[in-house]
C-alpha cells in the first residue's frame, strides 16, 4: 500500500498544508474545554473576583458575568477558526485523494495496454478490469479516509493526552490503564471478525457465480430438467453466507457496547478520583469537568483509529493487486535498434517454428516451415486445437517464437518495431470485436484517415454494402458496446471490411467466413479475390470450398504439419486432407 | 460490500466537541421508491416469522437507550454534591481564618465533601451502565439473527420465483440488472435491517429521552439547544443538495470509464493488431479527467458536511457553556447541571444527524425492495395441467398441426406449419438466419408457448404432458454450449442423475472427447473455470455431445453444434451420432450441408415459414431455394472464374 505513495509525491505541498491545518484545528478543539473549565472556575466560582482576559493582544479585566460572556465571544472565535481551517483541509484533501486514484488508474490502464497477449493470459483479462475500475475506487476510499481520520484521530488523541497532563498531572493515569485495554478488547474482536469478513466475500462471490451460471444456462438446466439440482446449488451458498453473516455480526455485537461501557466507565473514575483530587485541593472543579471531555475526545480518536485499521486490509488487497500490474513488465518489447522492414512487401517465411504456450507440455506447433509470396493465398486447414490460429497468431508478433524464426519481407518480426510490424498486416480475428461507436467509426478502425469512398469500396468488398444501406443511419448507425445490435455475420463483414480498409501487404483471416451462409461466403471471397490480387492472403478455414483453390494448402495435425501443396496433390498425397474433405463432398464430388 | 457500510454506521456514538458520524452522506443520488407505504408493508412482512425475537430487540434497544441516557444526570448529582461540599469547606475555611493561621486548625470543625454519597452514586451509575451494555449486546446479538434469516427467506423465494420464470423474461432482460436485483438489492436490505433499524430506534429515543431530561434541569437551556436544530438541518439541505449533483456526474463519468476499460481489455488483440493503443490510452485519460473534474468537487462537498456538523455544535457548547454559567451565578442551576447539559448537547448531535441520514438509506431500501417484488410478482410460465400425463415408452413420433407462433405479436414468425415425423428419422432444418429454426426448438421443449394449433408426441400433445418429463425425452445440444464451474466428470454427469464413472467415460468416448481429456493435467477431475475457458471452443462441444449421449434421450436436438468442431473431428461424431440416433428421432439444424444430407426429411425455412419439404435428392430435384444453397457450396469457385 504504502508502495503506491510514491505516486503521491507532486502532492507534498498540499500534504504538509494539510497535516498544518488539521493540527490548528484538533487544537482549536482543544482549547475550547479550557476555556470552558475558565469559565466554571473563574466566571462561576470566583465569581466576585476580577479576572483578566487576554487573547491576541487584546487584553481586559471583566468579572462574573461579564467574563463569561468574553469567553464565550473568544470561543465562538477560535470555532469559527477552526471550521475555516477544515474546509480549507478538506478542499485540498479532496484534491490531493481523487488525484491519486486518477494518477494510479492512468498508470495502470498505460501499462496494460502495453501488455502483449501473454500477459493477458497470464493474469486475465475480467480481473485486469476490476484492477483498473473497483481497486482503485478502492484505494481511492481508504485515502480519503487516511487524510480525513488518520490525521485528525490520533492528533486528538494526543492532544487531548496533552491538555489532560495540563489540567492534572495524576488524574491522566487513568488514560494509563483504559487506552491500552481498549486497544486489546478491539484487537481481539477485530482479530477474530477479520477473517470471518474475508469469508464473506468468498462466500458472496459463490452465490454470485452459482446465479449467474443459473441465468446464462437457463435453458440446458431446463432441459436436462435440473431445475431442483441448482435449487439446491443455491440453497447450499445462500445458507452459508447466512450462516456467516450471523457469525461476523455477533461478533461486532459485541464491540460497540463494550466501547461505550469504557468509555463511561472512564467518566465515572474521573468524577471519582477527580473528587479526592478536588477535596486535596490539588484540582479545580472546572478542570474535572474540562478533564472529562478530554477523556471522550481521546478515547473517541483512538475508536476512530481502529475504524481505519479495520479498510486498510481491504486495501491492501487492493494495492496488492495494482502493484502487481504495475511491476509486470511486457516481455515483448521492440529492440533497441529496430530495422525497417521496407525492402520486400508481403513475404512472410516461418523457419522451423515451434511454440509452446507457458507451462504447457505439448507443443502446440511444431518445426513448422513454409514461405508465402504476395499474390499467393495459403491457406491452413485442419483439426480443432491442430495449432491454426497459434500459427498466424505468430505474425503479428502476439506471441514469441519458442524456437525458430518468424520473417516478414526478409527481417526477423523480433527485430522489428511492433508499430511497424502491424501497419503491414490486415487482421480478421475468429472471434470477432466491434466497438462502440458507429458501423463507419469501426470500419475506420484499420486506417485513421480513410475517406468515406474507401470506406464504402472497402464495404462492398465485404458483402456489408446492403444490410449497411438497409439500416436507417446507414454508416452512421450505431454499434452497442459489444456489437449486440448486429447479427453475427454482419458482425463479420464489418471485421473484414476494416482490414480491407487498410490496404496492407498482408491479409489474416481466421476463420472469417464461419458465420456466413454460403451464398455470401462465395460472393465475398469472389470479391475478395480481386481486391487482395497484390497482397499475401492467410486463409484459416474449415470448409473445403473456401479452401480449394489456394494457391498452397498447408495441413495441420496436432501441431505438425501433415501435408503441403495444392488441392489435387493433396488429395492424392495426404491422408488426413482426404479425411477432411470426404466428410464435406461426397464421393462425385470429389472427382 | 455489507462490511463497508457496518463499519462505516457503527462507530461513534460518543460525542466530545468534535465528534460526529461518518459521512454517510457521501452516498450519492438516492433512488425513490414508487409506492413507499406498499412496499414497505410487503417487506415487513418478511419480519414476522421473526417478530418476537424483534420485539425483543425492540425493547433491548429501547432500554438500553434509557439507561444510558439517565447517565449524565445522575452523574450531575455526584457533581453537584461535590461542588457543594467544596463551597461549604472553603467557606468554612474562610470564616475561620484566623484561626487556621493560629494553628488551631484542628479545633473547628470544617465539613468535608460527602464522599459516601458521591460513592453511592457512582456505584448506581456503574450498574445502570453494565446493564445498558448487556441490553445494548443482546440487541445487536439478536437482530444479526432476525437479519440475515429474513435476507435469507428472500433470497429463497427470488430463487424460487426465478425457477418458475418463462424463458420470455429471461430473454428481454440483461444477465446484469437480473443478477443486481438478487445481490446488491437484497445486500441492501441486510444491512439496513442489521444496522440501520436499529440505529433509527435507539436515535429516536435518544432525542425524545434527552430533550426531556434537558427539560429537567433547565427549560430556558434546553430552549436554546433546540434552537441550534435548524441550523444543522440548513447545513444538510444546502451541503448535501450540492453534492447529489456531483455525484450524479460522477456516476456517469464511471460508467464511461469502465465501459471503456472492459471494451479496450476485452478487444485488446484487436487494438494491438491495428496499432491503436496510443488512441485507446488518450481516450481514457480524457474520461479519467473528466472524472477527477467531478468527483473531487462531490468529495469536497460531502466532506464538509461534517466539520460544518462540528462547528454548529460547537456554536451549541458555548452557548451551553454561557448560558449556564449566568444562570449558575444567578443561583437557578447547579455546576453539576451544567456539566449535564454540555453531555446531553454532545450526545445530542449524533442522533439527529443519524436519523437525518437513515431517512436516505430507508428511502433507498425500500427502492430495493420494490424491485425485488416486482420480479416476485412477474408472469409465470403455465403450471403442468393437473392430470398431466406421462409417456411411459416414448417413441418419438413429433407432429406440428397448423402451428402458429411469434415473440412479438406484431412480427408473426411461424405460420401454419405442419409436419408430421415418425420414429427414428433425422429431420435437416436448413435456412438462412433468423429463419426460425432455433425457434422450432423453443417450441418443442415448450420453453415458449405456440400460438395457435398443437404439437404433440406420440400422440400427445405436449401441453398435456409435465414439462420435466417431457424434456426427459429431449437431448439437446446447443450452439453456445454451457458448463459450468465443476469438475469435466460432473459437467457431462449432468446429462443424467446419478450417473456411474463407466456411463460417462462411455459417453466421452462415443464423442471422442475422452482423448484430449486424458491430455489434460487433472483428466476427467480437471475444474472447469468460470468462463471455461482452460479449453478450447471445439473440446467444449465435445463434453456437450457427451452429456447429450449420457442423457441417451428420446429425441435427440442438434444446434448447429458442430460447427465449431472441425470435419475431420465431426466424421467420427457423426458417426457414433448416426449409431445414436437408430431408432432416435434427431432434429438437425445446422448451415453445413454435409450433415443434412442423409436426413430423410428436409425442412427449408424462411422467414419463418417452411418453404420446402423433402430429401435431399428431391429438393435438388425441385431446384428451388434448396438446391440454390446447396449449389453455391460448390459452384463457388465456378463463380470465380466467371468475375474475373
Amino acid at each position: 500500500m504504502f508502495k503506491l505513495f510514491r505516486f503521491l509525491k507532486e502532492y507534498t505541498l498540499q500534504i504538509v498544508v494539510i497535516v498544518l491545518l488539521i493540527f490548528t484545528q484538533v487544537l482549536a478543539n482543544l482549547y475550547l474545554p479550557t476555556l470552558m473549565a475558565d469559565i466554571i472556575n473563574k466566571g462561576i466560582v470566583q465569581k466576585d473576583v476580577i479576572q483578566t482576559i487576554s487573547f491576541l493582544g487584546f487584553t481586559g479585566s471583566y468579572q462574573g458575568v461579564d467574563y463569561i460572556l468574553r469567553t464565550g465571544a473568544i470561543m465562538l472565535l477560535i470555532s469559527a477558526g477552526g471550521a475555516i481551517c477544515s474546509i480549507i483541509s478538506t478542499f485540498f484533501s479532496s484534491r490531493t485523494a481523487v488525484g491519486f486514484g486518477r494518477i494510479i488508474r492512468n498508470k495502470l490502464f498505460t501499462k496494460v495496454e502495453g501488455f502483449s497477449l501473454h500477459e493477458f493470459d497470464k493474469i486475465g483479462t475480467a480481473t485486469l478490469i476490476t484492477r483498473t475500475t473497483n481497486d482503485v475506487t478502492q484505494i481511492q476510499a481508504v485515502t480519503v479516509m487516511i487524510f480525513s481520520i488518520m490525521l485528525f484521530a490520533p492528533l486528538t488523541g494526543l492532544g487531548g493526552i496533552f491538555m489532560a497532563l495540563r489540567e492534572d498531572a495524576p488524574l491522566t493515569w487513568i488514560f494509563a490503564i483504559i487506552i491500552p485495554l481498549l486497544g486489546i478488547i478491539i484487537g481481539l474482536t477485530l482479530k477474530s471478525a477479520m477473517p470471518l469478513f474475508k469469508l464473506m466475500q468468498v462466500k458472496i462471490d459463490k452465490l454470485n457465480l452459482v446465479l449467474r451460471e443459473g441465468l446464462t444456462g437457463i435453458r440446458v438446466i431446463r432441459a436436462f430438467n435440473r431445475i431442483d439440482t441448482e435449487k439446491v446449488r443455491f440453497d447450499a451458498a445462500s445458507t452459508d453466507l447466512m450462516d456467516n453473516a450471523i457469525k461476523v455480526n455477533k461478533i461486532m455485537a459485541f464491540l460497540m457496547p463494550i466501547m461505550m461501557l469504557i468509555m463511561n466507565v472512564t467518566t465515572v473514575a474521573i468524577i471519582w478520583f477527580g473528587g479526592i483530587r478536588i477535596d486535596e485541593g490539588k484540582m479545580q472543579i472546572g478542570s474535572l469537568i474540562a478533564f472529562i471531555q478530554y477523556g471522550m475526545q481521546i478515547l473517541f480518536g483512538f475508536l476512530m483509529l481502529s475504524m481505519v485499521f479495520i479498510m486498510i486490509p481491504r486495501a491492501q488487497a487492493s494495492a496488492i493487486r495494482i502493484n502487481e500490474v504495475l511491476d509486470m513488465d511486457s516481455e515483448m518489447l521492440d529492440p533497441q535498434n529496430t530495422i525497417l522492414a521496407d525492402k520486400e512487401s508481403g513475404y512472410v517465411e516461418f523457419k522451423n517454428v515451434s511454440f509452446s504456450y507457458p507451462g504447457a507440455d505439448h507443443a502446440a506447433i511444431n518445426n513448422i516451415t513454409f514461405s508465402a509470396k504476395p499474390g499467393e493465398i495459403t491457406a491452413i486447414i485442419g483439426g480443432t486445437g491442430s495449432g491454426k490460429s497459434t500459427l498466424v497468431n505468430l505474425i503479428p508478433r502476439f506471441y514469441d517464437t519458442t524456437t525458430g524464426s518468424v520473417l516478414v519481407d526478409g527481417v526477423d518480426v523480433k527485430e522489428m518495431s511492433q508499430e511497424n510490424l502491424r501497419a503491414k498486416i490486415g487482421f480478421v480475428p475468429q472471434k470477432t470485436v466491434l466497438f462502440s461507436g458507429t458501423i463507419a467509426d469501426n470500419i475506420k478502425y484499420g486506417k485513421d484517415n480513410a475517406t468515406i469512398e474507401e470506406i464504402q469500396h472497402a464495404a462492398n468488398v465485404a458483402q456489408a454494402t446492403d444490410f449497411i444501406n438497409g439500416m436507417t443511419e446507414g454508416y452512421e448507425h450505431v454499434i452497442a458496446q459489444g456489437g449486440t445490435n448486429v447479427s453475427g455475420g454482419q458482425k463479420q463483414r464489418l471485421s473484414i471490411a476494416r482490414a480491407l480498409v487498410r490496404k496492407p501487404e498482408i491479409y489474416i483471416f481466421d476463420d472469417s467466413f464461419s458465420a456466413l451462409d454460403f451464398k455470401t461466403d462465395a460472393k465475398l471471397r469472389a470479391a475478395l479475390k480481386s481486391e487482395t490480387a497484390k497482397a499475401t492472403v492467410l486463409i484459416i478455414a474449415q470448409r473445403v470450398a473456401t479452401v480449394m483453390d489456394a494457391d498452397r494448402i498447408i495441413v495441420l495435425d496436432e501441431g505438425c504439419i501433415a501435408g503441403m501443396g495444392t488441392h489435387k496433390e493433396l488429395l492424392t498425397n495426404c491422408k488426413v486432407y482426404h479425411e477432411i474433405v470426404s466428410s464435406q463432398l461426397s464421393e462425385e464430388e470429389l472427382a | 460490500m455489507s462490511e463497508n457500510k457496518n463499519v462505516n454506521k457503527s462507530k461513534g456514538d460518543m460525542g466530545g466537541p468534535g465528534g460526529g458520524p461518518m459521512g454517510s452522506f457521501a452516498r450519492g443520488p438516492v433512488a425513490k421508491a414508487k409506492d413507499f407505504k406498499g412496499t414497505l408493508k410487503r417487506l415487513l412482512n418478511y419480519l414476522k416469522p421473526q417478530r418476537i425475537s424483534f420485539i425483543l430487540v425492540f425493547v433491548f434497544a429501547i432500554f438500553s437507550t434509557i439507561f444510558t441516557i439517565v447517565g449524565p444526570k445522575i452523574s450531575g448529582w455526584a457533581i453537584t454534591r461535590l461542588v457543594e461540599g467544596l463551597v461549604a469547606k472553603f467557606t468554612a475555611m474562610g470564616q475561620n481564618a484566623d484561626f487556621v493561621k493560629a494553628g488551631k486548625a484542628a479545633n473547628v470543625a470544617i465539613p468535608s465533601i460527602d464522599f459516601p454519597y458521591i460513592r453511592n452514586v457512582i456505584l448506581l451509575l456503574l450498574g445502570l451502565y453494565l446493564i445498558s451494555t448487556l441490553f445494548g449486546f443482546l440487541q445487536q446479538y439478536i437482530m444479526a439473527g432476525v437479519a440475515q434469516k429474513t435476507v435469507y427467506n428472500i433470497r429463497r423465494d427470488v430463487e424460487d420465483k426465478l425457477s418458475r420464470l418463462p424463458l420470455k423474461f429471461f430473454d428481454a432482460r440483461t444477465h446484469g440488472e437480473i443478477l443486481s436485483r438478487v445481490t446488491n438489492d437484497v445486500d441492501n436490505i441486510a444491512t439496513t435491517l442489521q444496522q440501520s433499524l436499529t440505529q433509527l430506534i435507539t436515535s429516536i429515543v435518544t432525542i425524545i429521552g434527552i430533550i426531556i431530561m434537558m427539560l429537567t434541569i433547565s427549560p430556558l437551556m434546553t430552549l436554546v439547544v433546540i434552537l441550534t436544530l435548524p441550523l444543522y438541518i440548513l447545513v444538510t439541505a444546502l451541503v448535501a443538495k450540492r453534492s447529489q449533483k456531483y455525484f450524479a456526474d460522477q456516476q456517469k463519468e464511471i460508467g464511461a470509464l469502465n465501459g471503456h476499460v472492459e471494451e479496450m481489455y476485452t478487444g485488446h488483440k484487436i487494438v494491438k493488431a491495428f496499432g491503436h493503443e496510443h488512441d485507446s490510452i488518450e481516450e481514457f485519460k480524457n474520461i479519467n479527467d473528466r472524472l477527477y473534474n467531478v468527483g473531487w468537487k462531490a468529495q469536497f462537498i460531502s466532506g464538509i458536511i461534517m466539520p460544518m456538523m462540528r462547528f454548529v455544535s460547537n456554536i451549541g457548547y458555548v452557548i451551553v457553556c454561557v448560558v449556564g454559567g449566568y444562570l449558575a451565578i444567578q443561583g437557578k442551576i447547579t455546576i453539576g447541571d451544567i456539566q449535564a447539559f454540555i453531555q446531553y448537547s454532545n450526545q445530542f448531535t449524533q442522533p439527529i444527524v443519524q436519523t437525518a441520514n437513515i431517512a436516505n438509506i430507508i428511502q433507498s431500501t425500500v427502492a430495493s425492495a420494490e424491485r425485488i417484488f416486482e420480479l416476485l410478482d412477474e408472469v409465470e410460465e403455465l403450471p403442468d395441467a393437473q392430470n398431466a400425463k406421462v409417456i411411459e415408452f416414448p417413441k418419438g413420433e413429433v407432429k406440428f398441426e397448423a402451428v402458429n407462433f411469434s415473440y412479438k405479436t406484431e412480427e408473426p414468425l411461424i405460420n401454419n406449419m405442419n409436419i408430421d415425423v415418425k420414429q427414428g428419422h433425422t429431420i435437416a432444418i436448413v435456412g438462412p438466419t433468423g429463419a426460425g429454426k432455433t425457434t422450432l426448438v423453443n417450441l418443442l421443449m415448450r420453453f415458449y408457448e405456440i400460438g395457435e394449433g398443437s404439437i404433440s408426441i406420440d400422440g400427445v400433445d405436449i401441453r398435456d404432458i409435465k414439462r420435466g418429463e417431457l424434456r426427459n425425452m429431449f437431448g439437446m445440444v446447443l450452439q453456445d454450449t454451457w458448463l459450468f464451474n465443476g469438475t469435466i466428470f460432473d459437467n457431462i454427469a449432468y446429462g443424467k442423475k446419478g450417473a456411474t464413472e463407466e456411463e460417462v467415460m462411455q459417453s466421452a468416448r462415443a464423442a471422442h472427447a475422452h482423448h484430449f481429456i486424458k491430455t489434460l493435467p487433472d483428466g476427467y477431475n480437471t475444474i472447469l473455470n468460470e468462463e471455461a475457458s482452460n479449453i478450447s471452443q471445439g473440446q467444449k462441444q465435445l463434453l456437450t455431445i457427451a452429456r447429450a449421449i449420457l442423457a441417451n434421450p428420446t429425441i435427440m436436438i442438434l444446434d448447429e453444434a458442430t460447427s465449431s468442431v472441425d470435419s475431420r473431428t465431426e466424421v467420427y461424431i457423426q458417426r457414433a451420432m448416426t449409431e445414436l440416433m437408430q431408432n432416435r428421432t434427431s432434429f438437425v439444424i445446422a448451415h453445413r450441408l454435409s450433415t443434412i444430407r442423409d436426413a430423410e426429411l428436409i425442412l427449408v425455412m424462411n422467414k419463418g415459414s417452411i418453404i420446402e419439404m423433402g430429401n435431399h435428392n428431391e429438393l435438388l430435384a425441385k431446384n428451388g431455394f434448396y438446391a440454390d444453397l446447396y449449389n453455391s457450396q460448390f459452384t463457388g469457385a465456378a463463380l470465380d472464374n466467371e468475375v474475373i
